[in-house]
């Protein structure tokens, strides 16, 4: 009994829970009253034992009476018990105060408090110009972003990409997309360079400011940016956001009772995966899926007559047309060169893209195709007259930057020696 | 799982078909004895480790791949990167410490207790710091909260990419986690200096070199947000802010800075780098929404999926899956298994949870017919989870986060499953 006490007090904080403890409460007053009867039954059965027994039937009244209190408060307590199954109960409310923690000192406020609002609060004196910055981003950032601001390999691009903001894939830089100056100013200022935040001067910050604008074309050579007139500077996309209204625009209509049966008349795929992810081992690596969807079901909705049917009517044996392809290296090389041929063509009639083209790449000069413009380190190679063989292509694709430092290439390389032999394979398999 | 993937995808596909050829009518008699259990085992006979071999434990090696992985080509550094949560092995809602995704902007830090402040500073009565023995003597609570970044399922806005529910729908993790509610700290420090409340902000900053600064509205700061040290019962890992995050329930993972250093009440939002560059929705039209905080419903089957194939072949099968809502409670998961004609209503795993995972289950009979899995969440307010068909006619495909559309398995007769989009 003293169990189910518990187990009525307990929920008291809970939602749901509160009916069931309501449910056992009533349950436990009945065998409680049970228990008394049949006490008194055997009272009258056992007279050697009355006082015993008149003992602990006191006892089980006294409970009764006791889980009768515990009743009225459960239910005194209905409306006044928060929401939810096992919620922390709330940490309690202090008029005064713990007196823990102390006060923070004006240098250590100076030191950490240096965010500034797109007011202009919060920034320190100071100023820069746009040749000073061209400096300083040439030596800080532009490993990174680019001598223009273009951004490298992945790198975030910080100029240009004005307009681009309806496209499929806007080009959301500091000049076409960012409302405030005062954000960009906060950012280098403090998280920037990467790897050596907070290391500018404030004058410096300045500079890389104007910087950045300039090669926006938002200010012309002549500009110096100052805490003066840095508030007056209006973004090209200051008015290009709205604040969040999915309230307005989506919550309501989409708070509606949804269609549970013949939703549709069929179901058909559109779109398979365009990257098929080989799970475990190192894990991570995604190759192209060529799986086109004409080899996949339709799904009908079955006749309105059949509510009862729970599979659906299936057209066509669905299966993935990545099986069955032959496991020779050069075919598993083709497979791999799906990573690369984004932007390195080959075949007949192959021609440059973002990379040179790669027919009979086996045997041939480094940096030797016609009219593409490589990076001096291939130059370089091109002019000690090394040649691409099986062992320097490997090495080269193990990890491209670091093999031939400062190429252009941004691939991270192929980890696999598997996929490395395949696709030398592959690439030695194409001619002219 | 681990041996079937081995040697490449193609060896998958095969052994996923031999397996499902082998087991046409579900369980099959045995043919002969498995000497698993005629047998004398190893294990049965020779004793195994012994206590303190390992003071803190790992999974079993069995267990090896179940571990977080990233996609190389997202990002440009590793530093500034994230990865994904093992979703699809896991089952219950609590997400262990150790698989529990990753996001850094300038790499994760090793800060100390000892080296620890909190500063509170600002519109407010009198600054203070707090060292990390100060935030001990506070009153503190207990609760469990999924942490999701804007941009899960990111990468499927223009169409089904990533083969994998852990790629797809991994940026999320659940945990408990016991911390001191801000206002606490924020009353400690008085907030008579500022003023009127409905107009007031908390910009919240790490002590890493990213600072990852974010403004939060003072009625949030003061209704749920957590200053959290531990997580499921025991120190956040590095990697999740060791030793104090900020824990924002039900509003997107990029608000709950990490190692967690200082907060500023202020009379407007920064507008910090995060908040208008990054983490901003750019719609069709070019217009972008900002301070899209709150993470919408959503739901994803985990099992099966493309890294969980059916491999029993037909009979029963448990479908199962997570649903989540930043405004509260999970009320309902439906689950089709035809591309959305025809819907069940699962069986949740745990009710009650608000802003937490909630796991479902649909337990059902497999004919070995194709199917096209889904699963559609509703939550305490009554919002349903949307189509992508729904999410793009209002916001078009140009977005990055806050993608909480259906997502479509199609399993095929052979069990294996693929990310795929649907009329």
């Amino acid at each position: 009994m003293s169990k189910s006490l518990s187990s009525i007090y307990l929920p008291v904080f809970g939602g749901i829970a509160l009916v069931s403890s309501l449910a056992v409460a009533v349950a436990n007053r009945g065998y409680g009253d049970s228990q008394i009867n049949t006490l008194k039954t055997r009272l009258s059965q056992v007279e050697t034992h009355e006082g015993v027994a008149r003992a602990l039937a006191d006892e089980n009244a006294a409970r009764v009476a006791e889980l009768e209190t515990q009743l009225q408060e459960v239910q005194a307590n209905i409306s006044a018990a928060p929401a939810g199954i096992g919620v922390s109960e709330q940490a309690p409310a202090h008029d005064g105060k713990l007196g823990v923690g102390r006060e923070a000192l004006p240098a250590e406020i100076a030191a950490w408090d240096v965010d500034v609002l797109p007011d202009g609060r919060g920034l320190p004196e100071g100023s820069g110009d746009v040749f000073t910055g061209e400096e300083v981003f040439a030596d800080k950032c532009a490993s990174c972003h680019g001598d223009f601001a273009e951004g490298v390999d992945n790198w975030p691009v910080l100029a240009g990409g004005f307009d681009t903001l309806a496209d499929k894939d806007p080009v959301k830089t500091v000049g076409s997309y960012w409302p405030h100056l005062s954000t960009v100013w906060d950012y280098v200022n403090r998280s920037m360079p990467f790897g050596e935040a907070g290391t500018l001067s404030a004058d410096e910050t300045y500079a890389v400011v104007a910087y950045i604008l300039y090669s926006n074309d938002l200010v012309d050579d002549e500009f110096e940016l100052t805490q003066d007139n840095f508030a007056a500077f209006e973004m090209y996309n200051k008015d290009g956001f709205v604040i969040d209204d999915r309230p307005d625009l989506e919550y309501a209509e989409w708070s509606v009772e949804p269609c549970m049966e013949n939703c549709k008349d069929s179901v058909e795929i559109t779109m398979r995966a365009t990257f098929l992810d080989v799970t475990p081992e190192e894990g991570g690596e995604s190759v192209m899926n060529d799986a086109t969807t004409s080899d996949t079901p339709t799904f009908t909705a079955a006749s309105t007559s059949a509510a009862d049917t729970e599979t659906p009517a299936v057209s066509v044996d669905g299966t993935a047309s990545t099986a069955g392809i032959d496991p020779e290296l050069v075919a598993a090389g083709k497979k791999v060169y799906k990573k690369c041929k984004a932007c390195h063509a080959v075949g007949e009639g192959a021609t440059n893209k973002v990379g040179p083209q790669l027919n009979a790449l086996i045997g041939r000069e480094f940096g030797a195709v016609d009219g593409f413009s490589y990076s001096s380190v291939f130059k370089a190679a091109h002019d000690e007259g090394r040649v691409w063989d099986e062992v320097t292509l490997d090495e080269f694709l193990a990890k491209p930057k670091a093999y031939m430092k400062g190429t252009k290439m941004s691939f991270a390389g192929l980890k696999k020696e598997q996929d490395r032999a395949a696709i030398t394979a592959y690439l030695k398999s194409i001619g002219e | 799982m681990d041996e079937m993937f081995k040697p490449s995808r193609r060896a998958f596909l095969r052994g996923g078909a031999a397996i499902a050829a082998g087991s046409v009518a579900g369980s099959v008699a045995a043919q002969s004895a498995d000497p698993l259990i005629t047998e004398l085992q190893d294990w049965a006979s020779y004793t195994g480790a012994g206590v303190d071999e390992t003071p803190y434990g790992l999974p079993i090696h069995f267990e090896s791949d179940v571990i977080r992985r990233n996609v190389e080509w997202l990002t440009a550094s590793p530093i500034s990167s994230i990865n994904f949560t093992p979703i699809h092995a896991l089952d219950g809602t609590i997400t262990p410490q150790g698989c529990a995704f990753e996001r850094h902007h300038s790499g994760a830090i090793e800060l100390s207790k000892g080296d620890y402040r909190l500063m509170i500073n600002g519109l407010v009565d009198q600054p203070l710091v707090f060292t990390y023995d100060d935030l001990q003597r506070f009153p503190r609570e207990n609760h469990v909260y999924f942490c999701e970044c804007a941009a899960n399922t990111g990468m499927e806005w223009a169409g089904a990419q990533l083969n994998g529910v852990q790629f797809t729908h991994g940026m999320i993790h659940n945990m408990e986690y016991t911390g001191v509610p801000l206002r606490l700290l924020l009353q400690e420090a008085g907030l008579d200096a500022a003023g009127d409340f409905a107009d007031k902000w908390v910009y919240v900053e790490g002590a890493d070199a990213s600072s990852n600064g974010r403004s939060i509205p003072m009625e949030k700061a003061l209704d749920d947000v957590l200053v959290a040290f531990k997580a499921n019962g025991e120190a956040l890992r590095m990697e999740h802010g060791y030793p104090v995050r900020l824990v924002v329930p039900g509003w997107e993972g990029n608000m709950w800075v990490k190692w967690l250093r200082r907060v500023e009440v202020t009379d407007a939002a920064v507008e910090s780098r995060e908040e208008t560059s990054k983490y901003t929705d750019v719609y069709e039209n070019g217009v972008a929404r900002k301070w899209t905080w709150v993470m919408d419903a959503k739901s994803v089957i985990t099992s099966p999926s493309p890294q969980m194939p059916i491999k029993h072949g037909q009979g029963p099968l448990i479908i199962s899956g997570l649903a989540w809502s930043g405004h509260g409670q999970i009320t309902r998961v439906d689950v089709s298994k035809d591309g959305g004609i025809t819907w069940d209503t699962a069986r949740l795993g745990k009710q009650g949870d608000t802003k937490a995972l909630t796991r479902f289950y649909l337990d059902t009979d497999w004919d070995g017919a194709p199917m096209l899995l889904q699963s559609r969440a509703m939550d305490e307010t009554g919002y349903v989870q949307p189509t992508k068909e729904q999410l793009r006619e209002k916001r078009g495909e140009n977005s990055v986060y806050h993608n909480n559309c259906i997502q479509t398995w199609y399993v095929n007769a052979e069990g294996i499953a693929e990310n795929v989009e649907v009329s």
